[in-house]
């Protein structure tokens, strides 16, 4: 097996050369988006179960057209009308899951820890599509994909993430992700949703997008989670968006060069402002092609397919 | 009537300040100077051995009634013996709750077919809401020691006044379970960098600190006895100690879990590690050791609490507070102690004479014509934890499997040998 763990749990458990070899194949995998039969043959025959207990589009959508991509059988399950909805507990799930003898799940859970947990009790592959607050691996790493391609190599390069990064998944992975290609993390919200001793992490904290704007070379704005208002962890959408949302006034601020990304969905006119999110400066549909190429690729490292063709 | 010789032990008995290596002679159920005969007398060895009164936990939760498939006053008690515990009180968050002479009566009536000393806490409010307060009168003459709403606090201020001066009448302390349920809600593990990393919501040290500074303000104001269970911070034994130095009745414990984890043990998402207070920081244990070091901290108390092993075998936001204790918390306080430069017998007072003060007990020494309730630890006996053995009905444990030193050889109930060579009778 080409990658050294039967799982992809979180960017922490990878190596550097685990990062590169994940991109180097999805750059192979990309490749055949552009054929006219968008499929190889590589795992034919094999069945990946995608457990969605959390409500997800487009995480699930890119899984499904990853595996389908390889020819896999790929099967839904999501929290409403399964077993689960009716209380049975997920080591429950996971022996029925192998009793079926499938080859690879995808798990996307609300409760942090729950793909090690699963991983802990199915000997199949067990893929980190999101847990809890905790990690968000393929997002970061088809973050980085992008990054490489679009602008290059990421040492030395400042990267502000904006927003919520208390309660997101995405901005642990890619802190994670961008610490080991040694960029310049710098961590920007409301000290209501930046979490205790983050800091640690060797990474850099602002209250202030205004001060960071200018020595940035990508803005990574996260998606605000409406109900933080109803927790009063925020007075208002409003008072968000006019201090921490990339208006077209701050966008106009920006040095030459500068991408912008947000893994999706976007609340347009809070996090991001329209003309934003549209303009050719933003990476956030490369960002989703990715994704698929990205998915491809570790489904392929850790199913061990047939070689590329 | 029985006779026994525990002959060659260090004697150690905190209450009368003896720490020698002495016999110890129990004849029938009180510890003696000299047997009035010296027939049938049965030697105990105990070279190389410590000796100390029954040890007394303040706190367990034996789940009767309500989850008898976790736990019952039976094996809890059983595992409180095999521990070297020979009195433990148990918590009303049981349900029903304890807040009725009848559940009460029902929990003594399970006592008496012990092999030790079951003393009930009751609750401070019916079912334990935290609206109207238990009929107390009623509950002390049952036999109930102390008035808790454990598992929960008392949010209402003016409530905890009254509940304060209400006890204050039958001279029985408050147990404090200390938590702002707001500061915590939703929490799973202590507030910080591993919270931080494992994308798991934190409970502040605050959410423990401010009702304890809250509580040892009304104690102040009410002059009430209250004693705070389960303390975990670094914080609540700066308050405490201010406290006692104004000469407030307050007095504490804190546990053999929160003395020797941390919250970076949460790492692997293992939900035995899963415990409410939460498991803090080096900081907080450093302090710990302190308070007890310095008298702020009364008595170690485990805060036992089974749960079955389906609730923990889920995902850590889903699975419940709570790790049993009973069975680990001599070798646990052990290899921990080490650490600091402390040894077992410096830990001894804070589980026998400590937790009897607490409460008012007539327990926890060996003096002559006390009861002979009676520990005899091999503190250097290598050990493997293994749950499988326990007597208790859960293993959810966070010891598992570990390597420690120290282990229970024999233990006495009023003169009767209940735990022969680490097995209960």
């Amino acid at each position: 097996m080409p990658l050294r763990s039967k799982d992809l749990l979180s960017i922490e458990d990878l190596t550097l050369e685990n990062i590169d070899l994940i991109l180097e194949t999805a750059s192979s995998f990309e490749e055949v988006f552009d054929r006219e039969i968008k499929k190889v043959p590589t795992l034919r025959g094999r069945t990946i179960i995608n457990l969605f207990l959390e409500p997800s589009t487009r995480t699930r959508t890119s899984f499904e057209i990853a595996g389908k991509r390889l020819s896999a059988d790929v099967v839904n399950v999501s929290g409403q009308g399964s077993a689960v909805a009716k209380g049975e507990s997920l080591k429950d799930t996971a022996q029925t899951i192998e009793a079926m003898s499938v080859d690879a799940v995808v798990i996307r859970h609300w409760s942090s820890g729950s793909a090690k947990y699963l991983a802990e009790l199915i000997k199949p592959p067990v893929i980190n599509a999101g847990d809890g607050w905790h990690e968000h691996p393929t997002q970061a790493l088809l973050d980085l994909y992008t990054i490489k391609k679009e602008i290059g190599k990421l040492t030395g390069k400042r990267v502000a993430i904006v927003g919520d990064i208390a309660h997101s998944r995405v901005a642990r992975s890619l802190i994670a992700a961008l610490n080991k290609t040694k960029a310049k993390v710098t961590l920007v919200g409301p000290a209501t949703l930046i979490p205790m001793d983050i800091d640690k992490l060797g990474v850099d904290i602002s209250y202030s997008l205004d001060d960071v704007l200018e020595d940035v070379d990508i803005v990574y704005l996260l998606r605000l989670q409406k109900e933080r208002q109803s927790e009063n962890l925020l007075p208002s959408l409003r008072e968000y968006s006019r201090l921490f949302g990339l208006s077209k006034a701050r966008w106009q601020r920006l040095k030459n060069g500068v991408r912008i990304m947000h893994p999706g969905p976007m609340n347009r006119g809070i996090e991001i402002d329209s003309f934003v999110a549209d303009n050719e400066k933003a990476l956030i549909r490369e960002q989703v092609t990715s994704g698929v190429a990205v998915r491809m690729a570790i489904l392929y490292l850790l199913m061990g397919g047939a070689q590329v063709e | 009537m029985n006779r026994y010789l525990i002959k060659g032990g260090k004697v150690i008995d905190p209450a009368s300040g003896r720490s020698k290596t002495e016999d110890l002679l129990i004849e029938g159920s009180l510890i003696v100077e000299r047997f009035s005969e010296n027939r049938g007398v049965k030697t105990i060895e105990a070279g190389g051995l410590i000796v100390t009164p029954g040890l007394i936990d303040l706190h367990v939760h034996l789940r009767e009634p309500g989850r008898e498939d976790a736990e019952t006053v039976i094996s809890g008690t059983r595992a409180a013996a095999a521990g070297g515990f020979t009195t433990v009180c148990c918590m009303p968050n049981t349900d029903p709750a304890i807040d009725s002479v009848s559940v009460v009566e029902q929990i003594n009536d399970q006592s008496k077919q012990s092999l030790i000393d079951v003393k009930v806490i009751a609750a401070i409010t019916k079912k334990r809401e935290g609206k109207a307060l238990t009929e107390m009168g009623e509950l002390v003459d049952a036999g109930v020691v102390a008035f808790s709403d454990d598992g929960a606090p008392v949010a209402d201020s003016q409530l905890m006044r009254s509940a304060m001066e209400y006890a204050k009448t039958f001279n029985r302390p408050i147990v404090d379970h200390a938590e702002d349920l707001l500061l915590a809600a939703g929490g799973i593990m202590n507030e910080g960098y591993y919270s931080t990393i494992l994308g798991l919501k934190g409970i502040p040290a605050a959410a423990e600190e401010v009702i304890v500074a809250r509580d040892t303000l009304l104690a102040k104001l009410t002059g009430a006895k209250i004693h705070i269970a389960h303390i975990s911070t670094a914080g609540s034994v700066d308050i405490i100690k201010r406290a006692k130095e104004d000469g407030l009745s307050v007095t504490c414990e804190t546990t053999p879990h929160h003395l020797a984890l941390t919250d970076e043990s949460l790492c692997d998402y293992n939900t035995d590690y899963k415990v409410n207070p939460p498991l803090r920081s080096m900081g907080d244990i450093d302090r710990l050791f302190e308070g007890l070091k310095e008298g702020t901290i009364d008595a170690i108390a485990t805060d036992h609490a089974p749960h079955a092993r389906h609730e923990k075998e889920a995902e850590i936001e889903v699975a419940p507070f709570g790790m049993i204790g009973l069975e680990t918390a001599v070798p646990v306080l052990i290899n921990t102690a080490k650490k600091y430069g402390l040894k077992l017998e410096d830990l001894i007072p804070k589980l026998t004479v400590g937790p009897a003060r607490v409460i008012g007990l007539e327990a926890g020494t060996l003096e002559v014509g006390s009861n002979a309730d009676v520990t005899i630890i091999d503190a250097k006996a290598k050990v493997k934890v293994d749950s499988s053995i326990f007597e208790s009905k859960s293993r959810n444990t966070p010891f598992e499997g570990k390597d420690l030193t120290g282990s229970i050889k024999h233990v006495f109930k009023g003169g009767k040998q209940i735990v022969i060579d680490g097995s209960v009778i």
